[in-house]
């Protein structure tokens, strides 16, 4: 038996998700990497150096270079026949492929998944984390997506898999990559962060989120988050969404500034470690999970909070 | 050209949900029920492109028990043209759906689905692809922006790191993100106008698909509660606290 893990990397190396996702496939016995892209000889090597990985198998074509969906799907079930469990974490890239892998393999994909019982059993949130499913499959492949934060990330080094070449004729053009906007930012990634600063509707706009959010992270060394509310009204891009539709995040501190703590926002931060809450509303759901509530305004607290750091 | 949007009937998005006491699954019964918020957006964009003339058909399916013809009346109200229920009493997965909405699409001669990125109650974000890869068609997830020309959907979708463009081949299949649009709500008179618009009715068996699961659901539970907190007076104490008691600045 063993595993295929989907690694997902970007110029630093391969991304924390997927070292996440490694620690869940690896409780099941064997795990080779799969990297697709174009030009990826040093994401190849960094990948090599994961510890827990036997073999990684390298797709280096220009048809891969922006994961799409259409050849990126058609190489992983090329490849499946040798495979039990296919994994990847559940990032955009994980989300947009692997059901179309299972679709294709007929097998029902398994998201998400926040634990590994057996080769055949696996837990998963439903209802924004409201319930937690423990579900067996009967197919004879299994295709799973794995919830990194519920995953300790294996260490970046260690290891020395060796590197495999494998080709696949990727297929028609169906879909072309046009642009891309990303959000550049000196700050920890979201999704690896240690400590994290969120703000919601509260703020008023994004201004006040560079003014008073930006200097607390800064001295925290913390990413800085978002409710959907705060998105929406376009203080901050939609990448910094934390919640049931954004990302899920478990970081050791995790401050939540003018959220008020509706349900599909707790369900990304409520496994975080210690829950800060900063609320001008003293019966603000946000408090029922906050390990410490300061009641209060935030326009007077963070300028306070910062110089107490 | 003709649209397909898949509609579900699930427990509202305000709702605090219950797993029963058994732990066989979550309590459903007595709950209010509304279609699934990217569902609503799905059927929005879909209004949208009728409007601007691109789209001429627009049939609105949704899969479980009798009641989804609600949900499929409520999308007959925003704009749908015509309905199908796909009704059954079994509980259906991504991968049952997918298929039966693939017999409906080619049955209806459909050129463009869109439906929402993910269902609030299973949370698997997992039908859209499906459907995408049992068709052949490419697929535009976590759409925020759509626009159909030439031929082509240019999708902006959401991603990890922010926003990205792909140009798919028409047909294909498009799943929706919350920013996609803001979704109508009906008048009354478009209510009332979608009393009289047709419902049909068919069952998994005349599509041709067995809808058995291939998960089987061993226990339902309730995540951990955190255990209540404390509200501290000012600033200096929760520094300390954060410092000297949970020790994580
Ligand atoms: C299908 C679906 C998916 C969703 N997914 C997500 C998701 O992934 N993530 C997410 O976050 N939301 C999501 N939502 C939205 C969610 O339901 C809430 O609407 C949203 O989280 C509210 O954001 P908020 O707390 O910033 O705003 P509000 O609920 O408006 O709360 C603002 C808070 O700020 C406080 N405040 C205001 N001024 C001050 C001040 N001066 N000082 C201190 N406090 C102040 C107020 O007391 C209030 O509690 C989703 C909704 C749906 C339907
Ligand atoms: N039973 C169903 N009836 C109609 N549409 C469905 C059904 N199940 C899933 N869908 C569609 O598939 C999308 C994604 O669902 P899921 O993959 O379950 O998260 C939903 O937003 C709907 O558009």
């Amino acid at each position: 038996m063993t595993s295929l893990l989907i690694l997902d990397f970007d110029e630093h190396g391969i991304k924390q998700p997927s070292r996440s996702a490694l620690a869940a496939a690896a409780k099941l016995g064997e795990v080779h990497g799969l990297l697709a892209g174009a030009g990826i000889a040093a994401a190849a090597a960094a990948a090599a150096q994961l510890p827990g990985l036997a073999k990684i198998l390298v797709a280096d074509d220009a048809a891969y270079a922006n994961a799409l969906a259409e050849p990126f799907a058609s190489l992983i079930v090329s490849l499946a026949g040798q495979y039990s469990h296919i994994f990847a974490a559940a990032t955009a890239v994980g989300k947009n492929i692997m059901p179309r892998v299972a679709a294709l393999l007929d097998a029902q994909p398994i998201s998400d998944i926040s634990d590994v019982i057996d080769a055949d059993t696996f837990i998963r949130p439903i209802y924004a984390g409201n319930a937690l499913a423990t579900v067996k499959s009967s197919d004879a492949i299994k295709i799973l997506t794995v919830r990194a934060s519920s995953f300790d990330p294996v260490a970046p080094t260690g290891g020395a898999a060796t590197i495999e070449a494998v080709a696949h004729a990727p297929g028609p053009v169906q879909s072309t990559f046009v642009s891309a906007e990303l959000s550049k930012s000196e700050r920890p990634e979201l999704t690896a962060a240690k400590i994290i600063v969120s703000g919601g509707r509260g703020m008023q706009n994004g201004e006040n989120f560079g003014k008073l959010i930006d200097p607390v992270a800064d001295k925290l060394h913390a990413a800085v988050g978002a409710s959907r509310a705060a998105v929406d009204a376009g203080f901050v891009p939609n990448d910094y969404q934390v919640g049931q539709t954004g990302k899920i995040v478990a970081p050791d501190l995790y401050l939540a500034v003018g959220i008020s703590g509706a349900i599909q926002h707790l369900a990304g931060m409520k496994d975080s470690k210690v829950i800060v809450a900063i609320n001008k509303d003293e019966d603000a759901p946000i408090f029922q999970v906050a390990d410490y509530g300061l009641v209060g305004d935030l326009f007077t607290i963070l300028p306070e909070l910062e110089k107490s750091l | 050209m003709k649209l397909l949007v898949a509609v579900k009937r699930v427990v509202d998005y305000n709702v605090k949900v219950r797993v029963k006491s058994d732990g066989s699954a979550v309590e459903t019964s007595g709950v209010k029920m509304s279609m699934n918020p990217f569902d609503e957006i799905a059927i929005e964009e879909a209004v949208r492109l009728k409007e601007k003339g691109i789209a001429t058909d627009i049939l609105a399916v949704s899969m479980g028990v009798t009641q989804c013809q609600e949900t499929i009346r409520t999308a007959l109200a925003m704009g749908a043209d015509r309905g199908i229920l796909v009704e059954t009493d079994a509980a259906l997965e991504p991968l049952a759906v997918a298929k039966m909405l693939k017999a409906l699409v080619v049955r209806e001669g459909i050129e463009l689905v869109i439906m929402g990125k993910q269902a609030i109650d299973d949370d698997m974000n997992a039908t859209g692809q499906m459907l995408a890869a049992l068709l052949g068609w490419p697929q535009g997830t976590f759409a925020s922006k759509v626009e159909i020309a030439d031929g082509a959907a240019m999708v902006t979708r959401e991603v990890d790191g922010g926003l990205e463009t792909v140009s798919l081949k028409l047909p294909a299949v498009i799943t929706a993100d919350l920013r996609l649009n803001e979704p109508r709500y009906a008048s009354l008179p478009n209510i009332m106008k979608a009393r009289k618009k047709t419902i049909d009715t068919v069952t998994p068996a005349d599509l041709g698909v067995d809808p058995a699961p291939r998960l089987t659901t061993l226990k339902v539970s309730e995540p951990p509660v955190r255990k209540a907190g404390i509200k501290v007076g000012d600033v200096a104490a929760l520094v300390d606290k954060l410092r000297n008691e949970a020790k994580v600045i």
